[in-house]
């Protein structure tokens, strides 16, 4: 499977589970599914069948709340069974809106609130960096969580620690929870703001899979400072009238929606 | 309190090289030999306890077993949602640290006073609370959140604690140590403030009482056995602690006795009776201004017998 055909199955299976689950964030999930297919598809050192390997590079959703992609990535990619997807939102599943580690192999670190999940990639940086082991650490996250203020801390720490081991992925697609990022909390000069904080930090298309793969394979050795890639993105990717909507950041796909949305997804 | 902590860390460190202490930026002049000594499993993270608290949970996950210090509410109620999301929720083996427990820090002023951690701290899934007597309570502490897996929070008093326990001690999460047994009333206390119940004691006895005595070192999991048993055996109890009486100590005793059917003892609780400490003054003054100094203690002692004498009568 290419990655262009796994980002694919997640924007699939995010339809899908969104509207079975009558549940939210749709749009975000959509607006990262290429980075995520190009991290599970051919960045990451993982072992499906062996999910604590301990030379697994880690990676944690910080935007916890677009878990159904992780979900569909980590199915597709053999942690479990596709068929799990469906319980996504069901009373009594593992499959919680916001990503959660328990019960469900490789998922690293369970997230819903915005901000935590840096700290804790820094953490295991460090940890890794200590132990003189060579897997990374890749953390993804939304624009508007960089609103929160932990985040800062954790910018400041890493470069300070030189943890060349970890990387910083945000999926800037302009549009938070009810605006657009530069009317609600402006980030910019958002590349220039982490590069003042110490982090090697790289601009991408965050819908081009070459590039991507390029600029996500990083080698901690030939670096002494953390990484931060800027994906440029668009909310609602590949629905057309989805992008970059502030109301499919909630709006659950039903009826001639959810309908219209599988058939542009079948048509790609 | 601080220094028989460090001093047990130390042991630690040296047995154990995935044994760490991170700091924010507190401790000047009591971590300084450790830092010199563990230069590889020592961090100064900066004022930043948010990313300490997320910081140390990554580093658990990786199996190190991560000691988190600061002073009062720094290292608890600023990062409170990582160390319940991130900490607690991924069972991480962090063990929170904070010196100042209570009026510890005096006339640096209610910023600085820890009176409603306990309470929270216990209100969390799968954290141990610990709060030590004295000194050689905190050495033992130390030693025991070690070894017990998952998130523990260590609350001690700064400096300058006198020695309670003469004799070496069982320390024992969860278990209560026993100093005296009484049959009209039994103090309970958590944290420092067992020098004045002790001395409390003392006076009470001197009026011909039978006062019992026990330090209550873990607020969580919480010794109901021992409280079961005082409530069958005492009269009175009264809960001793440098905290809001809601939550805590107090708090946690009354859960307990609320379940159990009559006939059992009474309960006073002593403490901060939700209020924040604004008044000015070192650490013995507020004890004193908020009724837990060893005459206020043994005189709400007194005025609780007498009721229930004149209630019996």
């Amino acid at each position: 499977m290419t990655t262009e055909q796994l980002a694919l199955k997640i924007r699939k299976h995010a339809v899908e589970m969104t509207h079975l689950g009558k549940s939210s964030h749709l749009a975000s999930v959509l607006s990262m599914a290429d980075i995520v297919a190009v991290l599970y598809g051919k960045v990451l050192q993982k072992r499906p069948n062996e999910p604590k390997w301990t030379k697994r590079d880690r990676f944690i959703l910080s935007k916890g709340h677009a878990g159904a992609g992780i979900y569909a990535a980590l199915a597709e990619s053999g942690y479990f069974p596709v068929e799990e997807l469906k319980k996504h939102y069901a009373n009594g599943s593992k499959f919680s809106g916001h990503v959660s580690h328990i019960g469900i192999p490789g998922v690293e670190l369970s997230t819903g609130s915005l901000g935590h999940g840096l700290s804790v990639g820094t953490g295991m940086a460090y940890a890794a960096k200590l132990d003189l082991k060579k897997h990374r650490v890749f953390v993804l996250m939304s624009d508007g969580e960089c609103d929160e203020g932990s985040n800062w801390e954790a910018i400041l720490f890493s470069s300070h620690h030189k943890l060349s081991n970890l990387v910083a992925i945000v999926d800037y697609n302009k549009i938070q929870s009810l605006a657009s990022v530069s009317h609600t909390l402006s980030l910019e000069p958002f590349v220039d703001k982490w590069r003042a904080f110490g982090w090697k930090t790289t601009e991408v298309d965050g819908h081009d899979h070459e590039a991507l793969g390029k600029t996500l394979h990083i080698d901690p050795e030939k670096n002494n400072q953390p990484s931060c890639i800027i994906a440029h993105t668009t909310k609602g990717k590949g629905i057309s009238f989805m992008e970059n909507s502030v109301l499919w950041h909630y709006r659950s796909p039903q009826g001639e929606e959810y309908e219209h949305a599988m058939a542009e997804l079948n048509r790609t | 309190m601080r220094d028989h902590f460090v001093a047990a860390l130390n042991a630690l460190a040296t047995k154990d090289r995935n044994v760490l202490l991170i700091t924010g930026d507190l401790g000047f002049g009591v971590l300084t030999k450790y830092a010199e000594q563990f230069s590889n499993q020592y961090l100064n993270v900066g004022v930043a306890e948010q990313n300490m608290a997320g910081l140390a949970t990554g580093m658990a996950l990786e199996g190190k077993t991560v000691f988190t210090y600061s002073i009062a509410n720094f290292p608890t109620l600023r990062c409170l949602e990582q160390i319940r999301n991130d900490i607690c929720y991924h069972q991480a083996s962090v063990k929170i640290v904070a010196i100042g427990g209570g009026f510890s820090y005096g006339a640096l002023g209610m910023s600085h006073h820890a009176t409603e951690d306990l309470a929270i701290m216990r209100a969390l899934p799968n954290m141990t609370v610990v709060a030590p007597g004295d000194v050689v309570e905190a050495a033992a502490a130390t030693q025991a959140v070690y070894e017990r897996p998952g998130p523990c929070y260590l609350r001690l008093g700064r400096g300058g604690e006198p020695t309670i326990h003469q004799e070496k001690i069982s320390f024992e999460i969860g278990k209560a140590i026993k100093l005296y047994e009484g049959e009209d009333v039994t103090l309970i206390s958590s944290g420092g403030i067992l020098q004045n119940a002790l001395a409390a004691r003392e006076q009470l006895v001197e009026r011909g009482l039978d006062v019992g005595l026990y330090s209550m070192h873990t607020l969580k999991p919480l010794d109901e056995k021992a409280i079961k048993y005082l409530a069958d055996r005492s009269r009175l109890i009264v809960t001793l602690e440098e905290h809001s009486t809601l939550g805590g100590l107090g708090g946690a005793v009354s859960e307990v006795l609320a379940e159990l059917p009559a006939p059992r003892a009474r309960l006073k609780r002593l403490g901060l009776n939700d209020c924040f400490s604004s008044l000015v003054g070192d650490q013995d003054y507020l004890r004193d201004a908020y009724g837990l100094s060893v005459d206020g203690i043994a005189n709400t002692v007194l005025a609780e017998i007498y009721s229930l004498k004149t209630k019996t009568l």
